[in-house]
């Protein structure tokens, strides 16, 4: 007898099924990996067992968690599971905690509202759950809202509201997606040590995380069970398809890697480029990139990785016009590319292009994907006739590999990867010499991120076409870059080879981001922690070297003076320590 | 927050300022004179009263003059009331209608709120939608057609309640009016209130709270009620404009000697002393209120207090 | 398919924005045709016929004033005013909320601060106390109330405009357009404007029922149109005064006002709803 058993669950909405027949459970003390693709139904069932999802929502089939069936459960019964023997953590905590309510204050509720403790022990029970998730000053936290913590803390807090009733059960959607990398690692460290007892269910779309934390596997495609098996089992030998191809598709730091295009000429150069923004009506400079070099040479890709707060984005933008510089210099064939984009002429408005994380948002939603297609051509190439207009359009999609029969569509009604494909199309078809990607593909699927990015390859293949590919996962990066540019707090850390950054990374913060990185295979050892801390404000960096406070290797200098990038090794890097370090 | 009332207080002045002068400049762009209408005065007593309102001087003369009394709560003597100041009637009517408004604005909120809970959590039930064909038929129509309506019902059918102030005393010759002046608000802090609380019942936090099995109750206690009220509380500024524009009808149609009552007989016998120290008077006070009303929400929401 | 042309293909799957928009329809129909065809004249006074009640026999079906005019024929010349009033007046407010809103979000910066603070200025003063010292003022006259009225309602219009511009210029499909090379003309007329129309539409419907109230409360007060004319609020008014003899004075305009508003209610609140459920698919 399992603590929960799901047989047959279907959930439908009006005419379409999410969820069909799916069945899944879970053992006492066990851990279980739910994995699926986005759309899958995989948040569907979740919500399902903890008796959440909305009244349009026809359920069928059977929940049963220790003898109570969840099916068609009145509220106050679901009340009385909820907390008290399930738990569950939500993707984002900033959206999932209580914004206008100091958190000790939603986690004492808990207990309160179950009966389970009284007034000043609640209070002591909660500073103690605080404690044990690891916020620092317990007491303090108490009192504070969820904007004023960082995003591991409020993802920490959340956890401790899920598990301070000491349920049987966790439920745990996407813990980590709304996280930085580095804070990943951290979090999911924290749930495998604390849950002690308690049976985990782990809902990712995410297969590295499974891999190194869950017993048992179950995969959910299309709201569909495709198979189940201890996690080994499944990842050595699976037997569908879709597993197969799920496996294939997810990023890994080994595994060979097909060669790279040749590299031509420099086409793009920026010098010593530095991003400053006003805060607080002008009285505060915030730096968000300072002195940041790039080349790029035609057919070559540079990847620009960083966390939140690296400034990843700004520097992009910058030397592309969409932002001001305070400092610096970016020619592009010589010639030097001064001011705001807007005012730039035409003819100089065609070679760069860039290309949105969300693809949808960057689509206008007045118009057919036809037009948007088709704009560029009507600046730059304006004698076109429609005949040779629509010519080019459809040239234009079938290099990323769209139907001609999705020309007619609004945006909103194209899929996610769909969309950015005609948003690579929008900024292919004047063939532009470099394309600026900013985590284009971490909106996507694995599957459909593969595809992206083996087009963007055959493209460069075809053109010699330059690409910035900016992302905060290595991982993503490893099969496509020339080279790479790791970014922390608007400073440069590390620029390499692929080679030399995913085999002898000369910087602990380099190291720390592949460590980060979840491995997907159960055998691996990964998922070493190798970083404490979280990034800091950029409002507020550290003095000395901006890293030091989260650095193992961190010496007395690294406080006081800020390591200028020096090349080491054939590879630029920005530590006092790097030549001695072996990482 | 001190500073923060501070910086509020000192905002509020330029908009003060702005009001007064442009009141005064209509004022004194007006093409006819309040004594126009007695006519075939002498030259000589004309030129007296002109001289006893200080009309001869200057206008920026006659600005400062003003303003200077203003400061000191001193809005001139009225011309049409011969024998009192503005304040004087401002300060005898004001009571008369502070009691009407108050206790519409008390109503409005009790029972508009109330109304727009029952109604969010029921949300699409019979029942909400009867309060909402209620609130849309309150909005939409005007005090001055509820008030006439009241009256026709309860003082002239059925005859239950007092038509009119004068000749009535308690509490009676009240309901009338503060049942025509709060209803409009009744119906939009109801659905305003239900609109907020659907919002927030629909969010995420909300979410998490049944997941940790609080029940809709506690759930709308302890975590929707206070996001819930904040649109309320912003409208709560608009609100009081809304009643004291309302109190202008409502008293001229139930016959209150109260600052409506003042501004409307002032305008249609062009006493502009008067309507100008009334206008100044209730842009004043709308000024505080929105205030007030900034920093109460202020105090609520914890993400504006940080600053 | 222009802009205009879908949003109003999108209408028509409501049924709150077809039933009410239909009653107005309906209402303005007869407001215009039927003083025309009616055999009683709106200003005849006719003394051997006073306070009629509402007959149909006698040709009076709305029943006569105590000048014993035609109640039907007034009324319908008061919601005339009653429309054109509303209709001039958000018109008014349109321009001027539209081209200031647009101005502050598109330029933004130190400009979008100086008119966004004037706007809030604004809206601490008590806007229906200056028209009334305005009427009082100046002769009262039709136009001056349109100003009037425009001049208030404009603020609303402006900042949600100037919102909604200041949000789309940071998408990053204006981006994308730049660096194509689109020019700033046609972003703005291509790209910004397009996605401003729905929102526009929405709120100027949601204006007209705040414009034909503001007019009415002035009528009501006796500042508003003055006799020989009339408007729904002036007819309100002298029911008031009636009442208690012949309650159909105050009870039928009050009714047709009160519906009038309720359809625009109706209106501007499904086109919202449409608009919020287009944004969130």
């Amino acid at each position: 007898m399992s603590l929960l058993d799901v047989t047959g669950l279907s959930i439908r909405y009006g005419g379409t099924e999410v969820v069909s027949g799916f069945s899944l459970s879970v053992d006492s003390g066990e851990s279980v990996g739910l994995v699926g693709e986005s759309g899958s139904g995989k948040t569907q069932t979740a919500l399902a067992i903890m008796g959440l999802l909305p009244g349009e929502a026809a359920v069928g089939g059977s929940i049963d968690f220790d003898g109570t069936q969840i099916v068609g459960a009145a509220e106050k019964q679901l009340d009385a599971l909820r907390a008290e023997r399930i738990g569950m953590v939500f993707q984002d905590p900033m959206q999932a905690l209580n914004p206008y309510v100091p958190i000790g204050k939603q986690l004492r509720r808990v207990l309160l509202q179950h009966g389970l403790s009284d007034g000043r022990e609640a209070d002591q029970r909660v500073m103690h759950m605080l404690g044990r998730v690891g916020l620092p000053d317990p007491a303090r936290q108490f009192r504070s809202y969820a904007h004023q913590l960082s995003g591991g803390m409020r993802q920490r807090v959340m956890i401790a509201s899920a598990l301070i009733a000491e349920p049987d059960l966790l439920i745990a959607d996407e813990p980590t997606t709304a996280l930085d990398v580095t804070v990943q690692a951290q979090i999911l460290d924290l749930l495998e040590r604390i849950r002690e007892d308690t049976a985990l269910l782990l809902i990712t779309h995410d297969l590295g995380i499974i891999a190194g934390h869950c017993e048992r596997l179950v995969v959910i495609g299309n709201g569909r069970l495709i198979e189940e098996g201890p996690t080994r089992s499944l990842f050595s030998a699976p037997r569908m398809e879709y597993t197969r191809r799920l496996i294939a598709a997810a990023p890994r730091l080994d595994g060979a890697t097909a060669p790279l295009p040749e590299t031509g000429d420099i086409l793009l150069e920026a010098e010593q480029v530095s991003v400053s923004y006003e805060e607080r009506e002008g009285r505060q400079q915030l730096h968000a990139v300072q002195d940041l070099d790039l080349q790029l040479r035609a057919g070559e890709t540079v990847a620009v990785v960083g966390e939140s707060g690296s400034g990843k984005s700004s520097f992009v933008r910058a030397v592309l016009g969409l932002i001001p510089m305070r400092a610096g210099r970016v020619t592009f064939c010589g010639h030097e590319l001064a001011g705001p984009v807007k005012a730039r002429a035409t003819e100089m408005r065609r070679d760069l292009q860039l290309v949105f994380q969300d693809p949808v948002g960057s689509l206008n939603p007045q118009l057919r994907v036809e037009r948007i297609i088709a704009e560029p051509l009507s600046v730059h190439a304006p004698d076109l006739d429609a005949a040779a207009r629509s010519e080019r359009v459809a040239t234009a999609l079938q290099r990323v590999g769209l139907d001609e029969d999705l020309l007619r569509r609004f945006p909103h009604q194209l899929s996610g990867g769909q969309a950015q494909r005609v948003a690579i199309a929008r900024a292919l078809i004047v063939n532009p010499r470099v394309l600026v990607c900013d985590e284009a593909v971490a909106a996507l699927d694995s599957s459909v991120r593969q595809q992206i990015l083996s087009l963007l390859q055959r493209e460069q293949r075809a053109t010699g076409l330059a690409v910035v590919f900016i992302s905060h996962d290595l991982a993503v990066v490893r099969s496509i870059s020339h080279r790479v540019l790791v970014l922390y707090l608007g400073r440069l850390v590390e620029l390499a080879d692929v080679a030399q950054i995913f085999g002898h990374p000369r910087h602990p913060y380099t190291r720390a981001l592949l460590d980060a990185v979840p491995v997907p295979d159960p055998l691996a050892p990964g998922g070493r922690l190798s970083i404490r801390g979280e990034v800091p404000s950029i409002v507020s960096p550290p003095p000395g070297c901006a890293f030091h406070p989260r650095c193992r290797y961190a010496i007395e200098r690294c406080r006081v003076e800020a390591p200028i990038a020096r090349p080491v090794d054939g590879t630029r890097v920005a530590c006092h320590r790097a030549e001695e370090l072996e990482l | 927050m001190l500073r923060y009332t501070l910086r509020r207080l000192l905002g509020a002045i330029p908009t003060l300022f702005l009001v007064i002068v442009l009141a005064f400049l209509l004022v004194h762009a007006a093409p006819g004179g309040p004594f126009d209408d007695e006519r075939a005065l002498p030259a000589e007593i004309e030129a007296n009263i002109a001289a006893a309102y200080h009309l001869d001087e200057p206008l920026p003369m006659q600005f400062l003059r003003y303003i200077g009394g203003v400061v000191r709560g001193n809005f001139g003597p009225s011309y049409s009331y011969r024998d009192y100041t503005v304040s004087e009637l401002i300060g005898r009517s004001f009571p008369v209608s502070v009691q009407l408004g108050a206790l519409a604005m008390l109503l409005a909120t009790v029972v508009g709120v109330s109304a727009g809970i029952v109604a969010a959590l029921k949300n699409n039930s019979p029942l909400d939608k009867v309060v909402m064909a209620f609130a849309m038929t309150g909005i939409s129509v005007p005090v001055f057609v509820v008030a006439p309506l009241l009256v026709l019902l309860f003082a002239v059918k059925l005859q239950w309640l007092p038509a009119s102030w004068t000749g009535s005393e308690g509490g009676s010759r009240l309901l009338l009016p503060v049942l025509a002046l709060a209803l409009p608000q009744i119906a939009y802090v109801a659905r305003l209130t239900r609109a907020s609380l659907i919002e927030v019942l629909s969010s995420d936090f909300i979410r998490t709270a049944r997941a940790q099995g609080l029940g809709t109750l506690a759930i709308v206690r302890y975590h929707a009620l206070k996001p819930a009220m904040l649109p309320v509380l912003s409208y709560m500024g608009p609100a009081v404009a809304a009643v004291l524009t309302g109190s202008v009808v409502v008293e001229e149609i139930f016959g209150i000697p109260g600052l409506g009552q003042l501004f409307v007989r002032a305008s249609l016998n062009r006493d502009y002393t008067l309507v100008l120290g009334v206008v100044i008077f209730y842009a004043a006070l709308i000024v505080l209120l929105n205030l007030l009303v900034d920093l109460l929400y202020g105090a609520v929401d914890p993400r504006i207090r940080r600053r | 398919m222009s802009v205009v042309a879908r949003i109003g293909s999108h209408l028509r799957t409501s049924k709150t924005v077809m039933v009410s928009g239909g009653t107005l329809c309906a209402i303005a129909l007869i407001a215009i045709v039927a003083p025309w065809i009616s055999p009683n004249e709106y200003l005849a006074a006719d003394f051997s016929s006073i306070l009629r009640a509402p007959t149909m026999s006698a040709g009076h079906i709305f029943g006569t004033d105590d000048l014993g005019r035609d109640l039907f024929v007034r009324t319908m010349m008061g919601v005339r005013v009653t429309f054109v009033v509303a209709i001039v007046a958000s018109v008014v407010s349109l321009v001027i909320g539209v081209l200031y809103g647009a101005t502050a979000g598109f330029v933004g910066g130190r400009v979008d601060g100086v008119m966004m603070r004037l706007v809030d200025t604004l809206y601490a003063t008590p806007f229906i106390f200056f028209v009334i010292l305005l009427l009082v003022v100046f002769e009262r006259n039709f136009l001056l109330i349109f100003v009037a009225i425009g001049a208030i309602n404009w603020l609303d219009m402006a900042r949600i405009v100037r919102g909604q511009t200041l949000s789309l210029r940071e998408r990053e499909f204006v981006q994308a357009a730049q660096l194509i090379g689109v020019s700033t003309p046609r972003i703005i007329f291509r790209h910004i404007a397009p996605n401003l129309v729905g929102i526009v539409i929405v709120y100027v419907t949601l204006t007209i029922p705040q414009a034909i109230l503001i007019e009415s409360f002035l009528s009501f007060l006796g500042l508003g149109v003055q006799e020989p004319q009339t408007s729904l609020g002036k007819l309100v008014n002298d029911g008031t005064k009636q009442m208690e003899g012949a309650s159909w004075i105050l009870l039928i305009p009050a009714t047709l006002l009160a519906a009038i508003l309720l359809c625009f209610n109706f209106l501007g609140d499904g086109m919202r709803d449409l608009l919020d459920s287009r944004r969130s698919q």
